[in-house]
C-alpha cells in the first residue's frame, strides 16, 4: 500500500493503519468499552478482518492456531479489565510455545488509570510473566511505534507474545501518523549465526559418534527448518525423533524418525535418547516432561550439542558440551556445509550396530493396543482418522490423553500440521485453534481431536465457526472421564478417581445441532471409519464426532513423573 | 555450591524495567540480596547493582534470563573478575551525655561522619562493603542503634573493565 506520511490520525485510526502496515490478515477479538474507538476504525476499512470471538480466551487461541499454521504473527484485540484477564490464558499458552502474537488490549483513559476505574486492570502488571515483552502506551506519539515494535520483537529471536496496553484516551487522541519502516533497539539484538568454531566442533563429534541421536523440538518449526534438518539427518544417517512440540519437523512415515519421545515417547526414541553416545539437540530444551529426571538421565554419559536461538534454553536443565547459540536452519546449513566438505563418515559398522539395536526397541511395538475390542479404543480413532484424511490434515488438539493419542498415532510428514498447547498444557485450546488454523488456511481440511472434558472448556467457540463457516471436523474421544487424571489416579493414588468423572455430559449431538453444526454419535468399532468418511465428505460443514470409547484405556508407554525416561511402564502384553 | 554474585545491568530508564527485573527473580526462585537502581551519566538509561548467591548454574541462567529482558542493554557479573563493590549506610544511635564521647569515637575507627544531632540521638554516615558496614553494627550495643538504612551495594569493575554501551 502507499506509504503515508505526515497525515493528523487519531490513536485509533493509527491502530488499524499500523495493522494493515503489518498486512494483518485477521485480528481476532471482542469489542468493549475501552476499545470501542479502534472498533469503530476497523468498521470503516475492510484489508483488516475482524473474528468476533465468545470469550477472549478463544481470541487469543484462535490467533495462536492462526500463527502456528502459517508462519505469520498471530493478532488479537481484547477490551481492558476482564478482556484482558480473559486472554491471559491464551496469552501464557502462546508463551509457553513461543507463538508470535500481538494482543492489543484497551485501557481505561489514562487519568483514570489506578483509581479502581470501571473494568480496569494493569494489564502490563497481569501479563509480565507471560509475555515476551509489554508496552503501555500513554502518549498516541509513541504509539506506531510500540505496534511496530510488537511486531517486531513477537517474531525475531525466540518468538513470543507481546501486548500493547492502549488507554481509551489515546485512542482518540491525535498526531501526526508515521510508520517507521525498521526498528533498532540497543538492548535488543538477537544472534543469527551460529559461532563457526562451535559447528565445526559440533559436526568433528557428529562424525565420531558410535551412537548418534538427533532429538528436535518446536525450534524446527517455528524457524522452518524442516528441509534443512531432513538434509541433515538423511545424510548422516543418524535416528531422529521430535518432541511434542517439534511433530512434522521430521517425516514420521521416514525409515530414521523413531517417534515422539518423552512421557509418553516411544519405547525406541526413549531407550536411544537415554543410551546414545552423542546426542544432537536441535530447538528443543529438554524439558521435565521430555527428558524426565535430569539426574537419571545424566547417569549415561554423552557428548550433547544443543542447537538454539535461546541462550537461556542452553544448559538449563542439562549441561550441554556443545552450545550453538543461533537460527536454528542456518546453523543446519552450516552443518551441512561442513559435512559435504569433509571426506570422513561415520563410522558405518558402529552405526549398523546401533540401528540393530535400536530395530531390537521398535519390535517392542509399544504402541499396541487391543484391536480386537467391542468397545471404540481411542487408539483406533486416530489411525482412522490418519488414514480417511491421508494424513495431509491440520490437526489441533486439547489436552490430556487424546492428545498424547494424536500424537502417537496420526504420523506428521509436515510441519504446521500438528497444533497443540505442549507447554502450559491448556484445555480449551483446540477449537479456537482450529478456527485460527483453518483461516490461515482456507480450503485445508482442520480436524480437531479432544475429550469431552476438554471441549467444554472453550465449547462457545461453536457459535464463531458457525458465523465464519469453518468447517473444522471435530474428533471428540468421549470416555466420560478427565482421562489422563483418571489414569493418574489409577497409577499413583490407588484408583480413587476423585473428581475425575463428569456426570451429566450433554448430548453433544443436540449441543452441536443446537449451535447449528451437524452432531454424530459413534459407540461401535465399525461405524468408526464410515462416520469419519461421512464427516470428510462434508466440505462446507462442521461435523461434530462423539466417540464413546473405552473407558479404561491408558495412554502407554508411560514414565512415571520423577523417573528416567527408560523406566517406562509399558502396556501389558495382548 | 552457592556464592555470592554481584550483578550490574544497564537498562533502558523505562517504565516497568524494574518490576520486569523483581518480577523474574520471583517468578524463577533467584534470591535478590540487595538491588540498588539509579540513572546513569545518560538519563535514557539506568544502572542496577543487584547482590544475588547460588550455584555456577544458577548464576549462569541469571544472567541469561536478564539478558533474554528485551529492556536490557547489557548485564555483567561482577564478581567474575576484580571490582570494587560500596555501600552507604545512615544509622541513629543513642547518644546521650553518657555515651556521646564513645559513639564518635566508634564512628572515627568506622571512617564514618556524624551529620545529625540531637540532645540524644546521633546521626552516622558511613561507607564501605557489606562486611565493614556489618562490623559496625556489632561493634555497637543493640540497644543503643534505634534505625538504620542501608542502601545496598553498588559496585564497579576495576582498572580498565568498564560497563557502558
Amino acid at each position: 500500500m502507499d506509504r503515508v506520511k505526515g497525515i493528523e490520525l487519531t490513536g485509533a485510526e493509527i491502530v488499524v493503519r499500523c495493522l494493515q502496515e503489518e498486512g494483518v490478515e485477521y485480528v481476532f477479538g471482542y469489542p468493549g468499552g475501552a476499545v470501542l474507538f479502534i472498533y469503530d476504525e476497523l468498521f470503516k476499512q475492510d484489508k483488516v478482518k475482524h473474528v468476533l470471538v465468545r470469550h477472549e480466551q478463544g481470541a487469543a487461541h484462535a490467533a495462536d492456531g492462526y500463527s502456528r499454521a502459517s508462519q505469520k504473527v498471530g493478532v488479537c484485540l481484547v477490551t481492558s479489565g476482564p478482556g484482558v484477564t480473559n486472554a491471559v490464558t491464551g496469552i501464557a499458552t502462546a508463551y509457553m510455545d513461543s507463538i508470535p502474537m500481538v494482543i492489543i488490549s484497551g485501557q481505561v483513559p489514562t487519568h483514570a488509570i489506578g483509581l479502581d476505574a470501571f473494568q480496569e486492570v494493569d494489564a502490563v502488571g497481569v501479563t509480565r510473566p507471560c509475555v515476551k515483552h509489554n508496552i503501555l502506551v500513554k502518549d498516541v506519539k509513541d504509539l506506531a511505534v510500540a505496534i511496530k515494535r510488537a511486531f517486531y520483537l513477537a517474531r525475531t529471536g525466540r518468538p513470543g507474545p507481546v501486548l500493547v496496553d492502549i488507554p481509551k484516551d489515546v485512542t482518540m487522541h491525535s498526531c501526526e501518523f508515521d510508520y517507521p519502516e525498521s526498528v533498532a533497539m540497543r538492548s535488543y539484538n538477537p544472534v543469527k549465526k551460529g559461532h563457526a568454531g562451535q559447528i565445526k566442533k559440533a559436526m568433528q563429534l557428529l562424525l565420531e559418534a558410535k551412537r548418534p541421536m538427533i532429538y528436535t523440538g518446536g525450534g524446527v518449526i517455528l524457524s522452518d527448518a524442516a528441509p534443512q534438518l531432513a538434509e541433515l539427518v538423511h545424510e548422516l544417517g543418524f535416528p531422529c525423533t521430535n518432541t511434542l512440540m517439534g511433530l512434522g519437523g521430521f517425516p514420521a512415515t521416514d525409515r530414521q524418525f523413531l517417534g515422539m519421545l518423552g512421557m509418553h515417547g516411544t519405547y525406541e526414541a526413549n531407550m536411544a535418547m537415554q543410551n546414545c553416545d552423542v546426542l544432537l539437540a536441535v530447538g528443543a530444551r529438554f524439558d521435565d516432561r521430555v527428558i524426565g529426571n535430569p539426574a537419571h538421565f545424566a547417569q549415561n554419559p554423552r557428548k550433547i550439542i544443543h542447537i538454539d536461538i535461546d541462550p537461556s534454553s542452553i544448559s538449563k536443565r542439562v549441561k550441554v558440551d556443545v552450545p550453538i547459540v543461533g537460527h536454528v536452519p542456518d546453523v543446519l546449513a552450516d552443518l551441512l556445509k561442513i559435512l559435504r566438505a569433509s571426506a570422513q563418515r561415520p563410522d558405518p559398522s558402529a552405526i549398523g550396530a546401533w540401528w540393530g539395536q535400536i530395530e531390537q526397541w521398535r519390535g517392542k511395538n509399544c504402541l499396541r493396543y487391543d484391536r480386537s475390542s467391542k468397545i471404540i479404543k481411542p487408539q483406533f480413532v486416530i489411525e482412522k482418522l490418519y488414514e480417511v484424511t491421508g494424513g495431509d490434515a491440520i490437526i489441533t488438539s486439547d489436552v490430556g490423553q487424546h492428545q498424547m493419542w494424536a500424537a502417537q498415532f496420526y504420523k506428521f510428514d509436515k510441519p504446521r500440521r500438528w497444533i497443540n498447547s505442549g507447554g502450559l498444557g491448556t484445555m480449551g485450546f483446540g477449537l479456537p485453534a482450529a478456527m485460527g488454523a483453518r483461516l490461515a488456511n482456507p480450503g485445508a481440511t482442520v480436524a480437531c481431536v479432544t475429550g469431552e472434558s476438554s471441549i467444554q472448556m472453550c465449547l462457545q467457540e461453536l457459535s464463531t465457526c458457525k458465523q465464519y463457516r469453518l468447517p473444522i471436523k471435530i474428533v471428540n474421544l468421549n470416555n466420560k472421564y478427565m482421562g489422563m487424571v483418571r489414569q493418574w489416579q489409577q497409577f499413583f493414588h490407588g484408583n480413587r478417581y476423585s473428581e475425575s468423572y463428569m456426570d451429566a455430559l450433554p448430548d453433544f449431538v443436540k449441543l452441536a445441532e443446537g449451535y447449528g453444526h451437524r452432531g454424530v454419535l459413534i459407540d461401535k468399532p465399525a461405524d468408526v471409519e464410515p462416520a469419519l468418511r461421512e464427516a470428510f465428505k462434508r466440505k462446507d460443514e462442521l461435523v461434530f464426532m462423539d466417540f464413546i470409547t473405552d473407558q479404561t484405556e491408558n495412554v502407554y508407554p508411560m514414565v512415571p513423573g520423577g523417573k528416567g525416561i527408560s523406566e517406562m511402564i509399558l502396556a501389558e502384553d495382548l | 555450591m552457592s556464592q555470592r554474585h554481584i550483578i550490574s545491568i544497564l537498562v533502558e530508564n523505562e517504565a516497568g524495567a524494574l518490576s520486569r527485573i523483581a518480577g523474574l527473580f520471583s517468578a524463577r526462585a533467584y534470591n535478590i540480596e540487595s538491588l540498588t537502581v539509579a540513572p546513569t551519566e545518560d538519563p535514557s538509561m539506568s544502572r542496577m547493582t543487584i547482590v544475588t548467591s547460588g550455584s555456577e548454574d544458577v548464576v549462569e541462567q541469571i544472567t541469561k534470563q536478564l539478558n533474554k529482558l528485551v529492556e536490557i542493554v547489557k548485564v555483567v557479573d561482577l564478581s567474575e573478575a576484580e571490582h570494587i563493590e560500596r555501600e552507604l549506610m545512615l544509622i541513629k544511635v543513642r547518644a546521650g551525655q553518657k555515651e556521646r564521647e564513645d559513639m564518635k569515637r566508634m564512628a572515627d575507627i568506622f571512617r564514618g561522619r556524624v551529620i545529625d544531632v540531637s540532645d540524644n540521638t546521633y546521626t552516622i554516615e558511613l561507607t564501605g562493603d557489606g562486611a565493614k558496614l556489618d562490623a559496625f553494627i556489632h561493634a555497637l550495643d543493640p540497644g543503643a542503634i534505634l534505625e538504620t538504612v542501608r542502601t545496598g551495594a553498588s559496585g564497579i569493575g576495576r582498572g580498565n573493565r568498564i560497563l557502558r554501551v
